[in-house]
């Protein structure tokens, strides 16, 4: 795969060697009880004139993606920056890898790397002294050199920050806030602003963040960003949390329902496809059908078509989203 | 630190046309000004001193302080407030602190660049004396310039963005200049001006410096002065600065 400096290029896979890279799909995902590594009870914290986090409570486990999702305002930013150390939260309380973010702030910052949302760098600074730069506040830094080329930016070194594209900067966010070797890396709203191609190479890049052993919290209000990334993640609306779960499950629990719609090569009697225990309802008649109901839905029902000779064309599938998940749970759409 | 005084150094040189109005704005002055016929005569009225003597260079040297410390210094540091340069740093061991103290050292560094270029260029190319009493013209310009970059972090801390802090420095700057004697040297200032340019920090400083210069010791007033400056503006910016 090619490595390109700019925007629309690829963001090169990158692997540890002697790790397999593993795509998502297959990954085994953790249970809390194994290792938890963020651990949030009840934090609460507001400001002079709104209640920004009202209760949240949730737990992060050793190497997975675990989202913050909910829309702008909910709270999400003041979550993770507490989680950070960067506030005091009002009560509750906050651990990360054993630690009180504001009691062992030092020892907090080498285990943890963060990337804000609008935290900028000097104009004039290339990508290469900020690497350097950063790479001097840590202990035991990362080869920031290697880890230029692992974010794609090899190419644009000696180029100053107010030159990068949206998607360049936020790649060398991301890498300044690996420079430190964390345990836990922080993403606050890291694709915001960037456009379809940039948005998937940082996804990417996120996902190769995880399978080297970094545990991620991401918080975003991209309901798409959170379904395609991540593990497990927690709705946040007006400071409380809404659910926890794996993407799949919120949106089951909120009555997660498909809807196929086909033309029938030949008429079709509805108790047929009612007869299958994934089918709740059937509608239209002759030109169209419109089947809904839960689980593998679009399998069970061409298979049983197929077995009536009936080839079912201008096949769709619309599948339940987070959005309708949060939508059900809250009222409000996310964005 | 060694590092963020390397980087913050670079970039500092990067805004190059900064050094115009703090090196070459001053020196140049010294040398045009100091070349005008008049201005190489003693003057009765400055204790037979010439303008060149020690009103000219102190002046100069006083130019490049006060824009290093209300401009420079507050423009860099409210700008890197307001980009998130110091929250950012806020999240490593490091503390964004140490990008303050990298500033004042380097704003310090060229002050002092621009000071020794006024002092050896006006005794190579005006004949002015080296200071004659240069231990006293060192303590006189740390304690001057320490003053007045605590009241450039006062500026630093109140002002929200970069172009707030630019604008009020300068605001701050002008009048300053005028009561400390740029445009009417101390002897020439009615009483009451002559007053309130003894307790205007910059005024003091340029007074004590033109002393030194002269071989003297600067009026105790002026010291105490500086020196509850430094404490006074010194407090209020260590209980006002914000990091983000």
């Amino acid at each position: 795969m090619c490595a390109n400096g700019d925007v629309t290029g690829t963001v090169p896979r990158y692997t540890f060697a002697g790790y397999p890279t593993r795509f998502p799909e297959q990954r085994p995902i953790p249970t809390v009880e194994t290792m938890k590594v963020i651990e949030v009870r009840n934090l609460r914290k507001s400001y002079p004139h709104h209640v920004a986090v009202e209760d949240v409570s949730f737990e992060v486990a050793e190497g997975e993606i675990f989202g913050i999702l909910g829309p702008n305002g909910a709270g999400k930013t003041t979550t993770v920056e507490c989680v950070a150390g960067l506030r005091v939260p009002d009560s509750g309380t906050v651990r990360v890898a054993g630690l009180d973010p504001h009691d062992d702030r030092d020892e907090l910052r080498r285990v943890l790397g963060v990337q804000l949302q609008s935290a900028a760098l000097p104009e004039k600074i290339k990508v290469w002294e900020a690497l350097d730069l950063y790479a001097s506040f840590y202990p035991h830094p990362a080869d920031w050199e290697e880890l230029m080329r692992r974010v794609g930016l090899h190419e644009k070194r000696d180029t100053a920050f107010a030159r990068l594209s949206g998607g360049q900067r936020q790649r060398l966010s991301v890498a300044l806030a690996l420079v430190g070797r964390p345990r836990v890396a922080v993403l606050d709203e890291l694709t915001t602003g960037l456009d379809p191609q940039a948005r998937r190479d940082t996804w990417e890049l996120v996902e190769q963040v995880r399978d080297s052993g970094v545990t991620i919290v991401l918080v975003t209000h991209f309901m798409e960003e959170a379904e395609r990334l991540c593990d497990r993640l927690t709705l946040i609306d007006r400071g409380r949390v809404v659910a926890t779960g794996t993407p799949a499950a919120l949106v089951a629990q909120a009555g997660g329902e498909q809807r196929l719609r086909f033309r029938p090569s030949a008429p079709v009697d509805h108790a047929l496809l009612l007869a299958l225990p994934e089918v709740r309802s059937v509608t239209g008649s002759g030109e169209h059908l419109e089947v809904t109901g839960v689980g593998d839905l679009a399998p069970a029902v061409t298979l049983a078509l197929a077995e009536h000779r009936v080839v079912p064309t201008d096949l769709r599938v619309e599948q339940a989203t987070l959005d309708d998940a949060f939508l059900a749970l809250t009222g409000r759409t996310l964005s | 630190m060694r590092k963020i005084l390397a980087i913050e150094t670079k970039l500092y040189l990067r805004e190059w046309p900064v050094m115009l109005f703090t090196i070459a704005l001053p020196v140049g002055l010294l040398l045009v000004l100091g070349s005008i016929p008049g201005m190489g005569k003693p003057d009765p009225a400055l204790s037979g001193q010439r303008v060149t003597d020690t009103q000219l260079p102190a002046m100069m040297t006083l130019l490049a302080m006060l824009t290093l410390a209300f401009t420079v210094l507050p423009t860099v540091l409210t700008t890197y407030r307001e980009r998130g340069v110091l929250r950012r740093m806020s999240t490593t061991p490091v503390h964004p602190s140490r990008m303050l103290v990298g500033q004042l050292v380097i704003n310090v560094a060229v002050g002092a660049v621009s000071t020794v270029l006024v002092v050896v260029l006006g005794r190579l190319v005006l004949g002015t004396a080296m200071p004659r009493q240069p231990v006293g013209f060192v303590l006189v310009f740390l304690l001057g310039t320490a003053a007045l970059m605590a009241m450039g972090l006062v500026i630093a801390s109140l002002a929200p963005t970069g172009k707030a802090a630019s604008g009020i420095g300068s605001v701050v700057m002008f009048p300053l200049m005028f009561v400390a004697g740029m445009w009417i040297p101390r002897e020439f200032m009615p009483g009451a001006l002559r007053v309130f340019s003894d307790y205007s920090v910059a005024g003091p400083f340029a007074q004590a410096m033109r002393a030194t210069w002269a071989g003297d010791w600067p009026q105790p007033l002026h010291l105490v002065v500086m020196a509850a400056g430094l404490v006074v503006f010194g407090g209020l910016a260590v209980r006002l600065f914000r990091w983000e």
